[in-house]
């Protein structure tokens, strides 16, 4: 049960408060609701890139780390398709430094043009290094642009092109910082050795002053349910075949995302899944496969990826893994098949929760949800699937039409 | 009116006192030491069995790796699949990895579950029998991973630094190829396991949320094991570095970025200097505003992230720079690297540089001493390096107390560029 606090500033900032005595850190942790999937199509890559921009000085600190690091500290963030997540953890003793440099980039950046240049380089490298310059690695954009046709999940949070960030212009920072980097649009958790009171009067006096902002109104267009199914085929200079499939899925916040979950931990969550069993194991097909999906906001992509081994016919290893999801669609599962899922998922959140900066950070992402309480009642969503819910989500997530297949082809 | 130019007063973080207590020892029947600290918010337990079984004493390329793999793939009574499911069942985490000297069984689980997962180790550490079929598939799959890992400039470098370090005779800088898969033998590994698993040198480390009869339950399933018997025989490997110090590798003729390692030996951990190369290390390219990053990344833009490391071996350690920068910049990267080597020799560090480094330092100590596993995990690293808890304190001191001048006669020791193997592969 992680305890917190809760209060609203008048700009519309939330805070949330976790008290751990028992470490002499204190974390702060700054999510913006906004990622990727708030870019428009011809500049992507914007929301991750502005990301790093946030470490390039604000309008009254020139340098965002060397004062933090002084001060004893570290920091880092992630931008996903959804969010933008800031977090850093120092001494208790000098939770204030992290208040004044958080709300100075609240309040607005330094737009230096230096910085822009240089971060514009650092995010094409990033990206030559991830998806370029590794195999396999250009396989997710054409996924998502074959799985997406409305929804902007059709790009990556690096973006669609190195041309997109090549060509960011200052002014496109400084429109998409007003828009989105407001106290309206943020969730600010502070945990650790820190007390509730002291908290509230720094958030006062640091965020306090902080213009509102417009709220961000969201308006992304929701993938219509596919109705065909979708397949393409490429070669490129790697070593063995290999195939992925995506599957449209429920959303973050529905019921059946839980079910979901756990069908992807029966399928691929480790050495005694069943696709692993089946496919690596016993018919020695796969050298290895996994079934995850990325806990997407929105409707989300349920995913097998395989490579295959060398030799074997990929229409071949695609009908054995069709031949395990007619297993998961025709019959219920055993209890304690379910059960062991289950307890995988008890023991990983209680890994989680162990650090601090896990919990500051979950607790914001379940605030962004709707409310940071949703945290303590995440595994009793879980307890509560069954097998009969893991088998209709099966049949209705798992079908042909609702399916989109990359043969990945050594030439 | 708030006045924002105006930083907080801070405590400086060297003025914290931090130390590392030892962990509670006890021994079981079998002269098994556990090492053990008992702390902790959530209810999780990490055990981990560490045994003289790297890569240091085998006599034939990746026969430790194998054995250490394929030893929880079967046992007389249980299938791979039914000790997983066991694992998987109970929500636990049964892994196993091979180092150099060492070579570790780990377990993460639940309290709660504990009691559940020993009886399987034990089973693992008494009756593996490493099926042939098992072997064949991890011969397979192994021989895949390496086809796919040898397209990556990063992997190439990785391991040919190393090399140029050590000899490729040499534990640390021996690497594998395709046939030295194809030419791994069921009864070596079963002979490896005997001798280095079964009957071999175990020292146990625990942490978390332990049982209250966790002394009993530990002694009840691995004090009456044959471990600590035999006595292991010391064995030594000479090192044979490269004679030639500059190396570029074209790998794909395609690529758009290029890896590079820029790397030379240093003082061992157990050195009293070492302290000190770390804290150089760190002011040169240990963190985020080092040197390195702020030069090379933060005002160049040629890479996406440059660190440079202190190799942690127990026989043998180095400096390595690493980083993947765009391909048409390695050339101007490496200059900077060096060109932050003479600035380091040439001038001191300013004071107000040198203590952001040192509060940086103890802060992230102070943070990564949160928590039983990290606590153990730190332990951990000083025995079996042959150090105890006075070796982190003292560690400590000399981050609160080195001085400038000391930084550079650091560097005109150990930075000099002629002295570094320079490696770069596309």
């Amino acid at each position: 049960m992680i305890q917190f606090d809760r209060f609203v500033l008048k700009n519309g900032l939330k805070v949330l408060v976790h008290q751990d005595q028992s470490t002499p850190m204190a974390v702060v942790n700054v999510l913006y609701d906004v990622g990727a999937r708030d870019e428009d199509e011809s500049k992507t890559g914007f929301a991750h890139l502005f990301e790093h921009l946030m470490f390039g000085g604000s309008v009254n600190i020139s340098d965002y780390d060397e004062p933090l690091q002084l001060a004893g500290g570290e920091n880092n963030a992630y931008t996903t398709n959804d969010l933008t997540n800031y977090y850093c953890q120092l001494p208790a003793e000098n939770l204030e430094t992290a208040f004044w440099l958080e709300s100075d980039r609240m309040l607005s950046l330094a737009f230096s043009k230096k910085s822009l240049d240089v971060q514009r380089k650092v995010v094409c490298e990033e990206f030559k290094e991830h998806y370029i310059n590794k195999p396999y690695g250009d396989v997710w954009q054409m996924m998502r642009d074959l799985a997406y046709k409305v929804h902007p999940y059709k790009w990556m949070t690096i973006g669609k092109e190195l041309a997109h960030i090549e060509n960011a212009q200052l002014d496109d920072v400084k429109q998409f910082f007003f828009k989105h980097y407001t106290p309206a649009n943020a969730i600010l958790v502070v945990a650790g050795n820190v007390d509730t009171a002291h908290v509230k009067k720094l958030a006062e006096k640091w965020f306090g002053e902080i213009p509102s902002g417009v709220k961000y109104n969201r308006n992304v267009s929701q993938e219509p349910a596919q109705q065909e199914e979708r397949r393409m085929t490429v070669k490129r200079n790697v070593p063995m075949d290999a195939i992925y499939k995506t599957w449209h899925m429920a959303s973050r916040l529905e019921h059946d995302y839980y079910a979901t979950d756990l069908l992807t931990d029966i399928l691929g969550g480790g050495a005694s899944s069943r696709l692993y069993q089946a496919l690596v194991k016993e018919q020695q097909l796969f050298a290895q496969i996994n079934c995850y999906h990325f806990g997407s906001l929105d409707r989300g992509l349920f995913t097998i990826e395989g490579q295959l081994v060398k030799g074997v016919e990929i229409k071949d290893a695609e009908e054995a893994i069709e031949s395990e999801l007619d297993k998961v669609r025709s019959q219920l599962i055993d209890e304690r098949e379910l059960q062991k899922v289950k307890n995988k998922t008890e023991s990983v959140m209680a890994f989680e929760d162990m650090s601090v900066m896990n919990r500051a950070g979950s607790l914001a992402f379940y605030e962004l949800l709707g409310d940071g309480q949703l945290m303590n009642e995440e595994f009793k969503r879980y307890q509560d699937v069954t097998t009969e819910d893991l088998q209709r989500i099966a049949k209705d997530v798992l079908k042909d039409t609702n399916s989109n297949t990359i043969w990945y082809l050594a030439n | 009116m708030l006045n924002r130019s105006l930083a907080p007063q801070i405590k400086d973080a060297v003025e914290y006192s931090i130390s590392l207590k030892s962990p509670a020892i006890f021994k079981l029947d079998n002269n098994v030491d556990v090492y053990n600290v008992q702390a902790g918010t959530e209810e999780v337990v990490q055990i981990e069995w560490v045994f003289k079984a790297g890569n240091w004493f085998e006599e034939k390329k990746l026969v430790a790796s194998a054995a250490n793999f394929l030893m929880k793939n079967g046992t007389g009574n249980k299938s791979a699949y039914e000790i997983n499911e066991f694992v998987d069942f109970y929500g636990a985490y049964l892994n196993r990895s091979c180092y150099n000297e060492t070579a570790v069984v780990s377990l993460h689980c639940l309290s709660k579950q504990l009691e559940h997962i020993l009886p399987l180790v034990q089973e693992i550490f008494m009756d593996a029998i490493l099926p042939e079929e098992e072997l064949l598939i991890y011969k397979q799959n192994m021989k895949q991973r390496l086809a796919v890992n040898l397209k990556k400039c990063d992997f190439i470098a990785g391991r040919k630094i190393d090399a140029l370090l050590f000899g490729e005779q040499h534990p640390y800088g021996v690497y594998s190829e395709m046939g030295d898969y194809d030419a791994l033998q069921r009864e070596e590994l079963l002979a490896y396991y005997n001798a280095f698993y079964k009957n071999g040198h175990c020292t146990i480390f625990s942490a978390g949320i332990l049982p209250s009869n966790f002394q009993e339950l530990l002694n009840r399933y691995f004090g009456k094991l044959p471990f600590n018997k035999t006595v292991i025989q010391e064995k030594s490997h000479a090192i044979h570095p490269s004679s030639q110090k500059k190396w570029n590798i074209l790998n794909d003729a395609e690529g758009v970025q290029g890896a590079i390692r820029i790397a030379r030996a240093c003082p061992l951990p157990t050195d009293p200097v070492f302290p000190k190369l770390q804290v150089l290390n760190v002011l040169f390219g240990g963190f985020f505003g080092s040197r390195l990053m702020t030069n090379i990344r933060e005002d160049k833009g040629y890479t996406y992230g440059i660190y440079s490391y202190l190799m942690n071996h127990i026989h043998a350690s180095a400096i390595l720079i690493s980083t993947e920068a765009g391909r048409d910049v390695c050339e101007a990267t490496v200059k900077e690297v060096y060109h932050e080597m003479d600035q380091l020799r040439m001038h001191e560090v300013g004071k107000e540089e040198l203590l952001l480094v040192k509060n940086y330092l103890i802060g992230t100590l102070l943070g990564d001493l949160d928590g039983p596993f990290h606590i153990i995990g730190r332990c951990k690293n000083l025995i079996l390096h042959g150090m105890n808890v006075s070796h982190f304190n003292y560690y400590v001191d000399v981050i609160k107390s080195i001085q400038p001048h000391e930084l550079k006669q650091l560097a005109e020791e150990y930075l000099i560029p002629d002295d570094f193997y320079e490696l770069t592969v596309v």
